[in-house]
């Protein structure tokens, strides 16, 4: 009985499997200069975003794939990637009207307000798919006040000297493999910037969305956050259901500056392969904030339910005195999909304070990991940080572990790290059970809850959304 | 691979001369332990498992072995005062790497041919290896994780002697079993010595490990200590570091556990130079059930290193673990507690706890508790704090007249008590108490150096 609940919980269908029919241009698979040489022309940059484009190539053919995480997987063949594709169409849509309607098709299907007519939802969107910003809309509104918002191939075009003085400045290509193939190979994404004392009036929101087969999709997102300038930004990524597996390997760069704030959200929803574990998206993202000025804060939250093997860890960098460093997760894994996710909370400025809350969810035959770490450097006097890291196991064949790590090389230091990994108690079933409500509206009821110090940090459309992903993401699968 | 190189050779050049001057039970895996340890050579820092402590360059001294088995001519019986007054043990030395026979000691007295005569064997490793090699031969290097540590395969292929115990079924000794690891040489020194404890159903035993260094030169002990607990057995293991700045103290446990077992364990670091803690515990029989406490006070720039492994393999165990450091100076406190429950593992109850006090700036912690889960119906926790003294409680105190270093202490005893309280020896807990306090008012690393006159 109980067993079947579970399963229903956990079975649900992925709902965004659909492929678009559209016209896509691609260059010809595998990596080499040539390749990128072809990227960087196509997308008509300047040469010293080129020569950085071969720096960090041949940088990432010194390097080997690592193999630390607590993930297992396949060998990936880099040679056997489209590292281009894009929808054909007209040079620069300058309105709706001259976006491909397959691709305006495409994004409604997913729910995402492309089309100016649903303004009251309020939120400016800049929606990529594959390796090309489709469009992004509210441009205009958001130009009066000074903020930029457009795809990343735009920012170089017209801001080339913002981009080049912050571009790479986070994550350097050394950083790691992805964060060096990332940069050679980068294809789109979105740039933003909030001038000095301007607090963003919207939502800023990019949609991602990997169509093409066999492609890979490489994005790139730069925000930067002038003095006590205010702004939220959330992204949500979807894939067609596709036997091959595909890799997705971003890197998102924060920049805060003196008493402002960044507030990041994921809702991640990439293909996580079928029941039996076949194909999906691994997704391998390097995100990091570097709070740059005092009094900045970063606010990290993330709902991870899709992605065969998603690998991961936003971290914040907390440079200047004072800042603030929040990281919110809720990472929901089912069948045989594998997370390893966390966060790195780096304290180096005086009195800086960081606060992790990560919630696990595990299911089916899935493996979900928390990786974090917390580093006191000798000279961040009075930080603080609070860690809590729960797991919840739906079932007895997946497995919910937690790796935290704590540097603390100063003495006036508080760390506190607290996990726990239990299951759904029996009582609180039976007790909502006794209330008529049913063994899976229980499940769901008692999952939601769990989740919900994170939910709540979400902004609101995207609370809904993200609720109700975590209850198809565990149909069937009550425990 | 320059530091191995000189070990490789010793082996190449004398590997028959250890051979001889050891048992052939544990001689039988001698080559290949060597010839593992050619392939990993001592941990190095890349290890996940020794980022934070680095034991290869501590091989690099030129320390000198005593493979022809030298007698030492010291009677540690007679020169060493046990610094536990009142406790009431059956005593037993191993200087350096060899088992002290002493001909008035305690190896021959009423109370121990008692013992025997129930069917406790007790002395000498290598003795009993030769006089039962069937039964050594059943445990010696069952539990030691050779294959994926160089350092312990490094003690496998040259360790010749260390102390056995058997305990058969449904004994019980009732005086805890002490043994003390004496560091005692003119010249660096290095000695690889192997504990072998073996309780049958039923059983039960305490046991006390202490270590020593009486001389100021540089010495490095690698000892490995297996303990099988039978059926309902009942073992506590407890071990005191207090030695020198010199040292390197480097001591591997595996402890295997059967079904309704109750194994306690309490590693308690006092003074040291550097040391490193491995512990692995094996929960393979239901309802086991494991206690793993430990604490250590750091100053200069000493590093204690503990890395302990709970491993629930069958369902229905408990679990619970707490670690205290207290940390000044420039010293570095690494804790690594991994809890691992296996997929059938049912109903197991893991917690963890390690809570570090951090005294001055460069005082450094690594902290890395790890809970790895595959079983659903479960209860685990773990939870990691580092911090200082609550400055309210400090004042608290202080507006009642007690100076600020009289609090200070107070508080950090306080924090030590509850490993402290672990302790189920009575003699043994007052003797800690004492030892810690005297630790923090820093009279204890006055002369860590000796230890004799501590009194």
């Amino acid at each position: 009985m109980e067993e079947n609940i579970v399963d229903k919980v956990t079975q649900g269908e992925y709902k965004y499997g659909f492929v678009t029919d559209i016209e896509t241009e691609i260059i010809p698979k595998g990596l080499n200069e040539d390749i990128i040489r072809i990227i960087s022309k196509k997308k008509e940059e300047p040469d010293w975003l080129l020569d950085l484009r071969l720096k960090a190539y041949r940088h990432w053919c010194t390097l080997k794939m690592p193999h630390w995480a607590h993930l297992n997987i396949p060998e990936i063949d880099y040679q056997n990637i489209y590292y281009f594709a894009a929808p054909k169409s007209n040079p620069a849509p300058k309105d709706l009207s001259e976006v491909d309607p397959e691709l305006i098709k495409t994004f409604n299907k997913l729910g995402i307000p492309l089309e100016e007519q649903k303004q009251l939802s309020g939120m400016a969107v800049d929606a990529v798919m594959d390796s090309i910003s489709v469009k992004t809309t509210y441009k205009e509104n958001l130009a009066e006040l000074g903020i930029i918002f457009c795809s990343f191939s735009e920012a170089v075009r017209d801001y080339p000297d913002l981009v080049r003085q912050y571009f790479g400045s986070v994550v350097p290509y050394t950083d790691n493999f992805f964060a060096a193939l990332n940069s050679a190979v980068f294809s789109d994404g979105s740039f933003i910037y909030i001038p000095k004392g301007v607090r963003c009036p919207m939502e800023l929101s990019t949609y991602f969305r990997i169509n093409a087969a066999q492609t890979g999709q490489f994005e790139r997102t730069l925000i930067i956050a002038d003095d006590d300038s205010y702004v939220s930004y959330l992204e949500g990524c979807t894939a067609p259901m596709r036997d091959e597996n595909q890799l997705h390997a971003a890197i998102v760069e924060l920049v805060v500056h003196d008493r402002a704030e960044i507030k990041y959200s994921t809702v991640q929803n990439w293909y996580p392969g079928d029941k039996q574990g076949k194909g999906g998206i691994y997704n391998f993202v390097t995100k990091r904030a570097l709070c740059k000025g005092d009094d900045s804060k970063i606010s990290w939250t993330q709902v991870e339910t899709g992605s065969a093997i998603t690998w991961k860890y936003p971290s914040c960098i907390l440079m200047g005195n004072n800042s603030v460093g929040e990281f919110y997760s809720v990472a929901v894994t089912n069948n045989y999909q594998q997370a390893d996710t966390g966060t790195k909370m780096i304290h180096i400025g005086k009195n800086t304070k960081s606060h992790v809350v990560s919630k696990g969810i595990s299911a089916g035959h899935s493996q979900n990991s928390y990786r974090g770490l917390v580093k006191i450097s000798q000279k961040a006097d009075g930080a603080r940080n609070f860690s809590q890291c729960d797991s919840l196991l739906l079932g007895d064949k997946c497995g919910a572990h937690t790796f935290p790590y704590m540097d603390i090389h100063n003495d006036t230091a508080i760390v506190e790290h607290e996990a726990t990994t239990s299951k759904i108690n029996e009582d609180q079933i039976f007790y909502c059970n006794q209330r008529g409500i049913s063994n899976e509206d229980a499940v769901g009821l008692i999952v939601n809850g769990y989740a919900k110090e994170v939910i709540n940090k979400l902004p609101m459309e995207f609370a809904v959304e993200a609720q109700k992903l975590l209850s198809i993401s565990l149909e069937n699968s009550v425990g | 691979m320059e530091i191995e190189q000189s070990y490789i050779k010793i082996y190449k050049d004398f590997g028959q001369l250890i051979k001889d001057n050891s048992a052939e039970v544990m001689n039988r895996e001698r080559d290949k332990a060597f010839a593992r340890f050619e392939e990993l050579g001592f941990p190095t820092t890349k290890l996940e498992d020794y980022k934070h402590t680095d034991i290869r360059s501590r091989y690099a001294i030129d320390f000198g072995m005593n493979i022809r088995r030298v007698e030492f001519p010291i009677n540690p019986y007679s020169v060493f005062k046990c610094d536990v007054p009142g406790i009431n043990s059956h005593l037993f030395f191993i200087v350096n790497d060899s088992f002290y026979h002493d001909p008035q000691g305690d190896t021959t007295n009423k109370e121990i041919e008692d013992l025997i005569s129930q069917g406790v064997l007790i002395g000498s490793l290598k003795e009993h290896a030769e006089k039962q090699p069937d039964l050594v031969a059943k445990y010696y290097g069952k539990a030691a994780n050779v294959q994926n540590d160089g350092s312990v395969a490094f003690n496998a292929a040259f360790a010749q002697d260390g102390f056995f115990l058997y305990v058969p079924k449904n004994v019980v000794i009732e005086k805890p079993i002490q043994l003390i690891n004496v560091m005692r040489a003119t010249t660096d020194t290095m000695a690889n010595s192997r504990n072998l404890i073996v309780l049958e159903e039923g059983a039960k035993a305490k046991f006390l490990v202490c270590a020593h260094t009486m001389d100021a030169c540089n010495f490095l002990s690698n000892r490995v200590t297996e303990v099988f607990v039978g059926k309902n057995a009942s073992y506590e293991h407890y071990k005191l570091e207090n030695t020198s700045y010199n040292m390197t103290n480097i001591g591997s446990l595996y402890v295997e556990q059967s079904e309704g077992s109750n194994v306690l364990v309490n590693e308690m670091t006092l003074h040291n130079g550097f040391t490193r803690n491995n512990i692995c515990i094996n929960l393979n029989g239901e309802h086991a059930e494991a206690l793993l406490c430990g604490m250590a006070i750091g100053d200069k720039e000493e590093l204690i290193d503990n890395t302990t492994a709970i491993n629930h393999n069958v369902s229905h165990c408990h679990s619970k673990e707490l670690y205290k450091y207290v940390l000044n100076d420039k010293a570095t406190g690494v804790f690594a507690g991994r809890i691992l429950v296996k997929q059938d593992a049912q109903k197991t109850e893991a917690y963890q706890s390690n809570k570090n006090l951090c005294a001055t700036k460069d005082a450094h912690v690594y902290s890395k508790p790890q809970l790895e889960i595959y079983a659903d119906d479960v209860k685990c926790s773990h939870g990691a704090t580092t911090g200082q003294i609550d400055d309210n409680a400090l004042f608290y105190m202080r507006s009642r007249g007690i100076s600020e270093r009289e609090a200070r202490m107070l508080l950090m005893l306080a924090f030590t008590n509850d490993v402290i309280e672990n302790i189920s020896v009575e003699a043994l807990k007052n003797r800690i108490h004492l030892l810690v306090e005297k630790r923090f008012r820093g009279e204890l690393s006055k002369c860590a150096g000796c230890i004799i006159c501590k009194e």
